[in-house]
């Protein structure tokens, strides 16, 4: 039980004071193969300076390049339970410890409130790392709490999404989550409370087929991976190759889905011109 | 009559009972005797091979050949229904069909997937598997019923949303974000029933209800038991082993307080009387949809997204969780 530990430094390091990735000082891309210093890498926004690949990077780092310096997080204290006592070839509830001993988090989302050019935001930002991203009810709870948040306080949201889908060990649970999170986000229209949605590398699933889509605002990184089936899937269905350039980011702007895309550079900048239209009283 | 591996010792008996109704009508020998006890051989049979199904029995009955369909049900329970199509955006989706209808006074929009009832119509009804355009349909329809303060029905019964190419160019993902979206707000009474497979996104998509209601030998799971065992045991043979791990029946449903009620089959299953079957059905709707319209309809909203906002499970870490050590 060594882990109830773990989690309190995780509360932490998960946050504030994350330290840089401890894989050495190099960092290699996985996509041009050239390689960087870490420091490079840090100062693009964790892009390859070659080639602008943007690098699969988790909740405490998208805070850190958002937030202007000082932010609270919350809901931290919140975990998965393995209320169905699920099991493959591993049990969930060993997949849970391994993860969070893995990554130093607590699940696959982090709500973050701070502000971006002096005006309020709260971001919820998920980490891939985590069992793949994948939605569970404690992701879908932070969601449901963020959203309280922001229509007690009439704060704009954010939300950043990198997941796999839904959690399957979670099974029917992870499903009422795509439910869950749509009916609050209608909270937030019906307030008038502005809601950002970020769409990142990879997003799919039910994730994609709820609040990921529901923005007022659908925005992506470039290159990002976004569906609702995954490539593999669609082409054992229909039994062909799929287009060069299907279900990324640029596929979805040219088909009507996204607002714009933006490099990660210019994020900070894009979202607080935008939350400057909006007036919250 | 088809029968399901699980139901093979019902099957020798039947073949008995044609044996003998055979000899019968030939004259010679008085069967009734026979017959009598035979039948009641068979209803018992039913009884112990139906008092004990495994989650992926019932996900077999649920996919069972004969079972009713969406178009089934409506015939059978409106006195009237004239089906209505299209999205008005793209085309007209064959795999969730809806209209307008009238039960027992009382006009109602009914939408639902349906499946085809032969080799050529699964074809045409994809298989229940809808397209973006057919959860757009089921918006237009419902957006149409909140207008004429007309309660909404829905039916679900899918394998999943249509994964193909054509289907994410048209944006599968947001057509059903945006129904759960819409769904969450709208000012009239929505009940929900699914009627055999309830297969993830593609279920929920037009799900999200006051009522949520399954009928007794029907699943509701985030994945299907074959998928769910091809990634997590990376083979496609666990199914049986997936289909009980993900506690996808309406018993577990309900205890997990996922929906809201159970609706009871036929002995044997659904299809075995299908008139019957749309009866209980009806009744269940009807009494749902009187239960629901006595609410404010803001009251009713807030009730609903209440309901959703308090699924799922979780736990908390104790603010004052001591170190390992000095615990007792
Ligand atoms: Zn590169």
């Amino acid at each position: 039980m060594g882990w109830f530990k773990r989690l309190k430094d995780g509360i932490q390091t998960a946050t504030r004071n994350k330290k840089e990735a401890p894989e050495g000082l190099w960092y290699k891309c996985e996509k041009c193969k050239q390689t960087s210093t870490r420091k490079e890498l840090k100062e693009n926004f964790h892009k390859c300076p070659k080639c602008n690949y943007h690098v699969r990077i988790g909740s405490a780092e998208y805070f850190e390049i958002i937030f202007d310096g000082q932010y609270e997080v919350l809901f931290d204290d919140l975990i998965a339970m393995d209320a169905l006592d699920f099991s493959d070839l591993k049990p969930y509830s060993q997949r849970l410890i391994e993860a969070k001993t893995k990554t130093d988090l607590n699940d696959a989302m982090a709500v973050g409130v701070g502000k971006v050019h002096r005006k309020p935001l709260v971001i919820a930002a998920m980490d891939f790392q985590f069992i793949g991203g994948s939605m569970g009810t404690v992701v879908g709870e932070k969601i449901s709490r963020a959203i309280d948040h922001c229509l007690q306080h009439r704060i704009p949201l954010l939300i950043i999404s990198r997941s796999g889908g839904a959690r399957m060990m979670e099974s029917a649970y992870s499903l009422m989550q795509m439910a869950k999170t749509s009916a609050k986000l209608s909270l937030m229209a019906k307030a008038g409370i502005p809601y950002i949605s970020l769409m990142t590398d990879p997003t799919t699933g039910g994730v994609t087929a709820s609040f990921a889509m529901l923005g007022d605002l659908n925005i992506a990184e470039p290159e990002a991976l976004i569906g609702f089936a995954g490539p593999r899937v669609i082409k054992e269905t229909i039994k062909r190759d799929l287009p060069d350039g299907f279900q990324t980011s640029e596929f979805l702007l040219e088909h009507g889905f996204l607002d714009f895309i933006v490099d990660r550079k210019d994020l900070k900048e894009r979202l607080g011109d935008l939350l400057g239209f909006f007036h919250l009283s | 009559m088809v029968f399901l591996d699980f139901e093979k010792p019902l099957e020798t008996l039947y073949e008995q009972l044609k044996k003998i109704e055979q000899v019968g009508s030939e004259g010679d020998i008085d069967v009734t005797e026979m017959l009598k006890e035979l039948e009641g051989r068979i209803k018992n049979k039913r009884k112990e091979i139906y008092s004990n199904l495994t989650g992926w029995q019932k996900v077999q009955l649920s996919r069972h050949p004969e079972r009713p369909y969406t178009l089934f049900y409506i015939k059978e329970m409106c006195k009237k229904f004239i089906e209505l199509h299209g999205d008005r955006y793209f085309q007209d989706d064959k795999a969730i069909v809806g209209g307008i209808g009238n039960i027992d006074g009382q006009t109602v929009v009914i939408i639902g997937h349906q499946k085809g009832v032969n080799t050529k119509m699964r074809q045409y009804r994809n298989f229940g598997m809808a397209n973006p355009e057919g959860y757009r349909k089921a918006l237009r329809l419902m957006k149409l019923a909140e207008r004429f303060n007309f309660p909404i029905i829905t039916l679900i019964d899918t394998p999943g949303a249509f994964p193909g190419l054509e289907a994410e160019e048209r944006g599968q993902a947001e057509a059903i974000a945006r129904n759960l979206f819409e769904m969450a707000q709208l000012r009239v009474p929505i009940v929900c029933a699914v009627i055999g497979e309830g297969a993830s996104g593609g279920a929920i998509g037009i799900g999200l209800g006051d009522r949520v209601f399954m009928l007794e030998n029907t699943w509701y799971s985030v994945i299907s038991p074959e998928s769910c065992s091809s990634i997590l045991w990376r083979s496609w043979d666990n199914k049986e082993q997936a289909a009980e791990a993900l506690k996808l029946t309406a018993d577990h449903m309900l205890s997990f307080g996922l929906i809201d009620d159970i609706i009871k089959e036929p002995l044997g299953g659904a299809h075995t009387a299908p008139e019957e079957m749309a009866k209980t059905l009806k009744k269940h709707l009807k009494k749902a949809i009187a239960e629901l319209q006595e609410m404010d309809p803001d009251q009713r909203i807030m009730a609903r997204i209440d309901k959703y906002a308090n699924m799922g499970v979780y736990d908390t870490i104790p603010k004052d969780t001591e170190p390992e050590g000095r615990k007792k």
